[in-house]
């Protein structure tokens, strides 16, 4: 598997770390209340087809990539850095 | 009083040569990692220029020539790799010293790619990874910067405490190219 880093170009896997669903770009205000922060820290969906997921491109330029794939046909659609997704919603 | 003597990360590592091509170490007198303030790449660039003769490299790219490199090192951040910096970057950029925590060898020799290839997943194909280009990427599963000095020369670099480890994998790959070859 390759990941299209937007710095540094297509990376084998080995190079990133994975963090899991990209929810942390869009964080509840501190008022939101519990049930809003409950759904943010616990509840996660497991999508049969389009996900985004946040990886860490540990091993190359150190950014967050925000990546955009098809966890049934395996397609990396696309990826682009967190600093720029961050407010536009996970 | 104890006389205190430095020695540099690959003293009694470096230099070895099998098949052909020798890992050698190389002893920057300085490296400085430069890291432009937010919205002052401009002026960092500029001032680079103006003390050191480069500008501040583009990602995946090196400015200079030997004796006094800028590589790209990571996201917002360069590698100066020869002079020592001049203070005037300082007012563009976080600035700090990497001297001694780096070790830095140059691998060279036909073949040297194939012998890069064993231990990084990056693409070093001669369309694709060019002289001057250079990369942050894995190397025998270190952390490390690859950059292509030459037709047949690449820079590695890794942190200074892995210098044994580097020259451990280096020397194995290096086997393994050399038997492939018959030589």
């Amino acid at each position: 598997m390759r990941i299209t880093c937007p710095l540094c170009g297509a990376r084998d896997r080995r190079e990133f770390y994975y963090s899991g669903a990209a929810v942390a770009l869009d964080r509840p205000a501190p008022e939101a209340g519990a049930e809003v922060w409950d759904d943010y820290l616990h509840n996660r969906d497991n999508p049969a087809g389009v996900t985004r997921d946040m990886w860490y491109h540990e091993l190359g330029c150190g950014s967050w990539v925000v990546v955009t794939r098809n966890t049934v046909s395996h397609e990396v659609i696309g990826t682009a850095l967190a600093r720029d997704e961050k407010g536009r919603g996970a | 009083m104890t006389e205190l003597t430095a020695k540099t990360p690959g003293a009694g590592i470096f230099p070895f040569e099998i098949g052909g091509i020798t890992a050698r170490e190389e002893t920057p007198e300085a490296m400085t990692a430069i890291a432009p303030y937010k919205g002052r790449e401009a002026e960092a660039s500029a001032a680079l220029e103006a003390a050191h003769g480069m500008a501040l490299p583009a990602p995946g790219r090196s400015t200079g020539k030997a004796g006094a490199r800028a590589l790209w090192f990571g996201r917002d951040t360069a590698l100066l790799i020869g002079p020592r910096v001049d203070a005037s970057l300082g007012r563009h950029a976080a600035l700090t010293d990497q001297s001694d925590a780096w070790i830095v060898v140059r691998l060279e020799g036909a073949g040297a790619r194939d012998v890069l290839a064993r231990l990084t997943p990056l693409d070093l194909r001669e369309g694709v990874f060019k002289r001057g280009h250079t990369a942050r990427s894995e190397l025998a599963h270190m952390a490390g910067s690859i950059t292509r000095v030459g037709p047949e020369a690449w820079q590695i670099m890794v942190f200074r405490s892995f210098a044994r480890t580097l020259a451990h994998d280096l020397d194995s790959a290096m086997r393994g190219v050399a038997a492939r070859a018959g030589a």
